[in-house]
């Protein structure tokens, strides 16, 4: 009976009445599958007090958006998350439901695929469709990143997937665009749950924010020693950059661990990205190849780096670094037409 | 205190190698090991065990003979006994199959010994997915909690436990009833050197090993590759990226011709 579920759903992951980046990707990437399939694209908007988020969900490509606005909605959690959900598809039937590879995406994902008894494929990072069979082709990293596979869910429906964030790209927000708002009602209690969200405590120390930022200078093992890695910091703080590195780095102590960027770490686009010392393997190239222009440098001419990025310098980091700090600083003392602060 | 910790062997994917020609994994290069975010839930089962000061852990693996090893891993660890599930009819599954095989085999478990907490890791490092998880603590119907960080405290008679869940921004302080399941991330406890006893104990370790025919109820067509609704389509390398252009030159030649180029974008140094 597989032909009785139509249409593509993404779940719209929303905190404190704020819709995630990865939810807007992906109704950017979901209107493209909704379109080759032709059936309506729909988020699902679940939370307390989120009701006029819709708009905004339909605004950015949805058709459709099923809301579930109601207290016990109010902080994520599984158990009521799942159930509103497996509802909700039981009911309208979805051939294709995606969610965000986050924390709480991925959590209420695995928990839905078990009880709708289908497939279930994690980190997508290419989405696509074969329209004989309508199958969604989701394919992901595998192996520590060293390959790609594509994951099929030919028997079963829907055919679910998390995607990583930042891969997809969300559309142009359209505010004229017009759409549907379906409620639905919800039976949970909160004397039902069996989990409570005591608080939420916001990291507020946490300098960093890699994700957001838009000028990224990222040093790699190549920088030699702690001491060296320094200039990463020096050339970041002189243009106003994020401080970023390769897991290499990571493992060796010179940054946080969330400073580092790839498969294992944050996944970024920003305008600019500066590889500096990083040989370009797969895992760090996950996380960074979408970036506006990339600057790679590094001494070894075959480095795989210089494959992504937008132009390479062969060179010693540790002679080009330092004479880059002193241009861009010179820039900015002659003031106006280069100040990049 | 009855704790069931899910462990499962993995190939060390830091030193993984692809066959260029068949696209597979070459098993040979890739030692087996406990996976490490596994390593960390027995380590939190043992911290547990300690604080209440009593306590059983079982560890939980499916795999075949030689994941043995990874049982015998966790009794250097501290913990106090294991059972593997090992059957050709297993072989193959996805993580729906997967969890549906574990519960079936914690269901047998908790029989003899009612199971108060299951811990599993955040993910294992070959398939990456943690799915595995959040599916057995749906087919026991007991409540998941993912990303754990801490456990703060286990309140035996009221049966509840007080959670840190790492979120994106910071974290959740939950409180769940217990039994429930908890998936946990590196950062929650540092592996501490096994004591003597342990390893010695681990050295003659043999777990108990279940066949499909010793758990009950089992419907196979949920088993293994036919209980698996995915399937892998096909294996490829990742898409090369465009080449990109060089500068040319001595580094000041191409200092010069960066920092020109940089004007010209110079509106993306610009805030969002
Ligand atoms: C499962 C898995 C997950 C992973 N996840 C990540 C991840 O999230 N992020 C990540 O970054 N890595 C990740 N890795 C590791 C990744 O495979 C690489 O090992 C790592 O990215 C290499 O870091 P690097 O480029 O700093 O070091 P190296 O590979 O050692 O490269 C150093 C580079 O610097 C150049 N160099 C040396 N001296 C100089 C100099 N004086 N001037 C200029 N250039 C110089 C060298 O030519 C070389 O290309 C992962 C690996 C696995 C198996
Ligand atoms: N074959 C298995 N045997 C025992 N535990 C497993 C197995 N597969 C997965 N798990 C548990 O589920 C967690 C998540 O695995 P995964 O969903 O495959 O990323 C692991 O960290 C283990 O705790």
């Amino acid at each position: 009976m597989m032909d009785e579920y139509r249409g593509v759903w993404v779940f719209i992951e929303q905190n404190d009445g704020k819709i995630e980046g990865v939810s807007l990707e992906l109704l950017g990437a979901g209107r493209k599958l909704a379109n080759k399939l032709e059936v309506p694209l729909s988020g699902v908007l679940l939370g307390y007090e989120i009701k006029q988020l819709s708009q905004e969900v339909i605004s950015y490509g949805a058709d459709q958006v099923y809301v579930i606005d109601h207290e016990v909605m109010k902080d994520y959690r599984t158990e009521s998350y799942m159930k509103a959900v497996i509802n909700l598809a039981e009911k309208y039937k979805p051939e294709i439901f995606l969610y965000g590879a986050t924390s709480n995406g991925k959590d209420l994902a695995s928990a839905v695929a078990t009880d709708l008894s289908t497939g279930l494929t994690a980190d997508t990072t290419i989405l696509d469709v074969e329209l004989d069979k309508r199958l969604l082709e989701a394919s992901r990293p595998a192996f520590g990143g060293n390959i790609m596979a594509t994951i099929l869910c030919k028997k079963h429906r829907p055919q679910m997937a998390t995607v990583r964030p930042k891969v997809m790209k969300a559309l142009e927000p359209d505010p004229d665009r017009q759409g549907k708002v379906i409620e639905e009602r919800m039976t949970l209690k909160e004397e039902d749950m069996r989990t409570k969200v005591i608080k939420i405590v916001k990291d507020v120390t946490k300098k960093v924010n890699l994700a957001d930022a838009h000028v990224v200078v990222a040093g790699g093992k190549g920088m030699g020693d702690l001491q060296n890695f320094q200039m990463i910091h020096e050339l970041a703080d002189t243009i106003g950059a994020t401080v970023g590195g390769t897991r290499d780095v990571v493992e060796a102590g010179w940054l946080p661990h969330e400073q580092q960027v790839g498969q294992t770490g944050e996944t970024i686009t920003p305008k600019i990205y500066f590889a500096i010392g990083i040989s370009g393997a797969i895992q760090h190239v996950v996380g960074m190849k979408n970036s506006e222009f990339i600057i790679a440098i590094n001494k070894d001419p075959n480095a795989p780096i210089f494959d992504v990025a937008t132009y390479g310098i062969v060179g010693d980091a540790l002679e080009i670094v330092p004479k880059l700090i002193k241009e861009f600083k010179e820039a900015r003392e002659r003031g106006g037409e280069m100040s990049y602060v | 205190m009855h704790i069931v910790v899910c462990v499962k062997q993995v190939p060390d994917t830091k030193i993984i190698k692809i066959n260029p020609k068949t696209n597979t994994l070459d098993r040979r290069s890739a030692p087996a090991i406990l996976n490490p975010y596994d390593a960390h839930a027995v380590q939190e089962a043992v911290k547990i065990k300690k604080a209440i000061g009593r306590g059983t852990i079982s560890v939980l693996s499916m795999g075949p003979p030689q994941a043995v090893a990874v049982i015998k891993k966790s009794i250097e660890i501290g913990a106090d006994r294991g059972f593997l599930i090992s059957d050709r009819a297993f072989a193959g599954a996805d993580t729906l199959a997967t969890s549906y095989a574990l519960s079936k085999a914690l269901e047998r478990i908790s029989k003899d010994m009612p199971v108060d907490l299951i811990i599993c890791g955040k993910h294992a490092i070959d398939g990456d997915t943690g799915q595995v998880g959040p599916g057995i603590a749906r087919r026991l119907d007991i409540p998941p909690v993912t990303n754990v960080i801490e456990v703060s405290e286990l309140n035996e008679s009221e049966k509840t436990i007080l959670i840190k869940r790492k979120i994106t921004d910071g974290y959740e302080l939950i409180q769940a009833q217990v039994p429930c399941l908890l998936t946990v991330e590196k950062e929650i406890n540092s592996i501490e050197y096994s004591p003597m006893p342990n390893m010695m104990k681990a050295a003659k370790y043999e777990p108990i090993i279940w066949s499909v025919n010793d758990l009950e109820d089992v419907d196979r067509t949920q088993l293994g590759l036919k209980g698996s609704p995915t399937i892998v389509g096909k294996m490829f390398t990742p898409p090369k990226p465009e080449g990109g252009k060089r500068l040319e030159g001595n580094a000041d030649k191409q200092i010069e011709q960066l920092m020109e180029l940089l004007n010209d974008k110079k509106e993306l140094f610009v805030s969002r």
